[in-house]
């Protein structure tokens, strides 16, 4: 549905692109058209095929079948190499920098004029310099990039795709690492690119940034382009449904929390890590029967170490109450098992490395950590049918897809694998539910379904303590919000009287007035939180 | 939703391994101008052709079946345990002590004591890098591979000092209580008309090595030990969130793997020479590794690899007497089974998943959408 009165050629156009890997068919006869000076979104659930795609216009799969074609000529791109002289840029989830390197080395390399490398890096510097004017991408060029926030090092990625005169920019989830006032930064640098008539292909699964900044948006649905709109056009609503293929509610339904006696208690506790970097600074808080108590945060100011502790499996100074009595944090006991039997589940925040056994079954995984429970023992054996049926009965509970107990966890899709996670920590009736990054790499349509599912828990009277990086998700489901910051608690907010702008100050460890603080000092303050440095 | 049948992946890449091994060997046998095809039949006729064959042929499969055991099941939990021979020598010298200076009524008691003594005696010197390893971070492949050398030198200095009898000239223990003398399997199964095996070293500890892969199956996957060394073995991370102590698992799954491989001893040191002497083990720690990763750490498949390089021993030997291929080729052939069976396993399994991958897109012409979602 783009524009076809213009006469220009498209900066870029694919015809019929097809991709299988073995079996799945992850891209499906997809076609597009991006006209230049555009922003133009993708979005759909995770799974739906939109790495893929951008991936063979990167070079790094082949298509099957299809054609691209780059202003209006068909071009061939075998690898990344191609890609670049093409003019496509790319800009990765997981940034692709040497930390040890400079700014301006990581920019240099790969692109050096010669063997010789001082006359590349003078150049490099000047043009970064005109760059940086003139499209609000300040960067520090002499600073390690290991010593920068990652607001700075995405911008340090764009740069790197400017320097190779790329025309064509593709951000893969941009903001995902990003607090909200560093993604308004990244937007206005998209939005100055775009006057300079560059193409952006922004990819993303996030509905609001799509109606916030692109022009055009494509859908897709488990391989295939299911629509092409105006952004103008449509509603993030409507868009939703288009990648799910039915309605989804976006808001968490929920009644006031009742709040019951004090569950789990918390007093000054601290972590100091095996580098000797102090993770958790005087923590102390409460969680209360029938509440949720979320934690914002950017990742890596000590949500992390603090799931830990309370899972169990990271020593800690302090005081920790469950259910008024005192948890050991540095004993030889002091263990998941221990956790587990005092009441505590934990919905790891990830769940292919901790919550699940990728290569055992989803039967195997339904009783990971509880298996010491007597129901899966016969003797001195282990109960298999026990543990099947189990399963088979959880599988139903929680609507797992394909309802499978023999097949592989790594077989899931992402929200199947989380509610494998959830059927089994939920099921064991916990006073207190830890869950970090619940909705991770879950699709919309899982999302519903687990917000709902720790909704129901609360109203059954437990505690819950939910660590989200999503603001949205925080926002939505607590009753009480902490944030936190460099391993300290910078505030307690009641989410009916606070927004995401009051919030992503706190989680950039700002206190002051938000209106009067510049991106700079928070990338600042940013950048040092986590290195172990006072700030 | 793996790429092949499981049948493909168990049976015909082995297979195919094994037969791309065969015809390299008959190339290089062709190249210094024997008959490949003699060759083979020298090998076959002599380890599988006779009961005498089948005595030797079992008797080396029964000490690969341990080691094999050993080292497969320290592959479950990420452990590479290479240091099979150094506990096999260990386990020789707990059956030694037993042997030597125990009375028994009866070779059962005998047996179940020095089992016992080698498991306890290989356990011991496999916890010691497992230790190192689960508390201080030493890479269980370096330590284990220097345990094999303190082994020998402990071994050595022993028997040259401690445990040689007064008088003798050889580095060798005296003759072991005549009360520990194993059943060979002639004395097993000859009837008064025809004697089988007939001087053939297999005896009645083959038998434990087959019990010996019924445990190890039924701790792997039926028990909670099991469960919990696969999952350490697939996912640390994941192990220490199920509140699975690591090092209880490194030093429980090394003293598993240990003992196996120290059980050992009882096969070639107790069955066979009745006294311990020097090298004893003759590389069947290693050959463990190979037999392992052929047997996919599965004690069935461990069980198949151990019968294979049993026959590959023994028909090697046979080739040596009777052809003039020197012995040296003959570890040349081993070494392309280990090579084919274990290092180059994707060589095959690659065509070989891109073969059943086209023959079901053929099959079912519109393959469904991403199946997992």
């Amino acid at each position: 549905m783009t524009d076809s009165t213009t006469t220009a050629a498209p900066a870029i156009e694919l015809r019929g692109i097809s991709k299988s890997f073995g079996p799945v068919q992850a891209n499906k006869d997809i076609s597009i058209r991006v006209m230049p000076g555009t922003i133009h979104g993708i979005i759909g659930e995770n799974g739906a095929g939109k790495s893929t795609l951008m991936s063979i216009l990167y070079g790094f799969y082949k298509a099957d079948a299809g054609e691209i074609h780059i202003a209006g000529k068909q071009v061939d791109i075998p690898d990344s190499q191609a890609a670049i002289a093409a003019g496509i840029g790319m800009v990765f989830q997981h940034f692709k920098l040497v930390e040890t390197f400079t700014v301006l080395e990581n920019i240099v390399l790969g692109a050096e004029d010669s063997g010789l490398l001082r006359p590349s890096l003078a150049r490099a510097r000047r043009e970064l310099r005109a760059l940086a004017e003139e499209y609000e991408l300040n960067v520090d060029a002499d600073a390690l990039v290991q010593d920068i926030g990652v607001g700075m090092q995405q911008r340090v990625e764009i740069l790197k795709a400017l320097y190779r005169k790329a025309d064509i920019l593709i951000l893969d989830e941009p903001t995902g690492v990003l607090t909200p006032a560093e993604a308004d930064h990244l937007f206005r640098i998209l939005e100055n690119l775009r006057r300079e008539g560059k193409t952006i292909i922004l990819i993303t699964h996030k509905l609001r940034e799509i109606m916030e900044i692109t022009d055009t948006v494509s859908v897709m649905r488990r391989g295939e382009m299911t629509a092409t709109v105006k952004t103008a056009e449509t509603s993030p609503s409507e868009l939703a449904e288009l990648m799910v293929g039915r309605k989804v509610l976006l808001r968490v339904d929920k009644t006031p929390a009742q709040p019951g006696r004090v569950i789990l208690d918390v007093q000054m506790l601290n972590v100091t890590d095996t580098k000797g970097v102090h993770r958790l600074k005087d923590v102390s808080f409460q969680v209360r029967a029938g509440e949720i108590l979320g934690i914002a945060g950017v990742s890596g100011n000590g949500q992390s170490e603090l799931l830990e502790v309370l899972g169990g499996y990271q020593t800690a100074s302090g005081t920790v109450l469950m259910n008024g009595d005192p948890i050991d944090l540095t004993g030889t006991k002091s263990d998941g098992q221990s956790r587990r039997a005092r009441g505590i589940s934990h919905v790891p925040e990830d769940r292919q490395a901790e919550g699940l056994i990728m290569d055992y079954a989803a039967w195997e995984n339904v009783a990971f950590g509880y298996h010491h429970d007597a129901k899966y023992q016969s003797g001195i054996l282990m109960n298999n049918a026990a543990m099947l049926a189990d399963t088979e009965e959880k599988m139903q509970r929680f609507d797992v897809r394909p309802p499978d107990p023999k097949l592989a966890a790594k077989n899931f899709s992402g929200g199947n694998q989380q509610k494998i996670v959830l059927a089994r920590e939920i099921e064991q009736n916990p006073d207190l539910l830890l869950i970090g990054q619940p909705t991770r790499g879950v699709d919309i349509g899982a999302i519903e379904f687990i917000h709902k599912q720790i909704v129901a828990l609360r109203d059954q009277g437990k505690a819950i303590l939910l660590v989200s990086v999503e603001l949205e998700e925080i926002l939505g489901l607590s009753d009480r919000i902490i944030v936190m910051f460099d391993g300290r608690i910078m505030g307690e907010r009641d989410p009916a009287r606070t927004d995401e702008r009051e919030l992503g100050m706190l989680m950039a460890g700002m206190t002051s007035d938000p209106d009067k603080v510049s991106t700079a000092e928070i990338e600042e303050n940013l950048a040092h939180a986590g290195t172990g440095e006072k700030v | 939703m793996d790429v092949m049948p499981k049948w493909a992946d168990v049976v015909l890449i082995p297979l195919i391994s094994l037969l791309l091994a065969a015809a390299l060997s008959a190339v290089v046998i062709l190249a210094i101008g024997e008959n490949p095809w003699n060759a083979l039949k020298i090998m076959v006729e002599g380890s599988l052709g006779s009961t005498y064959g089948w005595g030797y042929t079992l008797y080396y499969a029964t000490n690969f079946i341990f080691t094999g055991l050993a080292v497969a099941i320290a592959f479950h939990a990420r452990m590479f345990n290479i240091g099979g021979e150094g506990q096999a020598v260990l386990g020789g010298l707990g059956v030694a002590l037993v042997c030597l200076y125990i009375p028994f009524p009866h070779w059962s008691l005998a047996l179940v004591a020095a089992s016992v003594g080698a498991a306890i005696f290989g356990a011991g010197w496999a916890i010691i890098p497992a230790y190192l390893q689960a508390k201080r971070g030493s890479h269980i492949v370096i330590t284990t591979i220097m345990f094999n050398f303190i082994a020998a030198a402990l071994l050595n200095y022993l028997l040259v000092g401690a445990l040689k009898p007064a008088g003798s000239m050889e580095p060798a223990t005296g003759k072991f209580l005549p009360g520990t003398h194993l059943p060979s399997f002639q004395e097993m199964f000859s009837t008064a008309d025809t004697v089988l095996f007939r001087g053939a070293p297999a005896n009645v500890s083959f038998f434990v090595a087959i019990a010996a892969c019924v445990v190890i199956w039924a701790l792997i996957w039926r028990t909670r030990l099991g469960y919990e060394i696969r999952a350490f073995g697939h996912s640390e991370s994941a192990a220490k969130y199920a509140g699975i102590s690591p090092t209880k698992i490194i030093v429980i799954s090394m003293s598993i793997s240990g003992a196996l491989a120290g059980m050992m001893a009882i096969n070639n040191v107790m069955g066979e020479a009745e006294r311990l002497v020097l090298n004893a083990v003759e590389g069947a720690g290693f050959i463990g590794i190979a037999v392992a990763l052929m047997g996919r750490s599965h004690p069935f498949g461990v069980f198949l690899a151990a019968i294979l390089f049993g026959f590959l021993y023994q028909g090697g030997a046979e080739l040596a007497l009777w052809t003039s291929i020197p012995r040296e080729l003959i570890v040349v052939i081993q070494a392309l089974v280990i090579l084919f069976t274990g290092a180059l396993d994707n060589m095959v399994r690659m065509p070989l998943e891109r073969f059943f991958l086209a023959r079901r897109r053929a099959a079912k012409p519109k393959p469904k959408l991403t199946p997992a979602e």
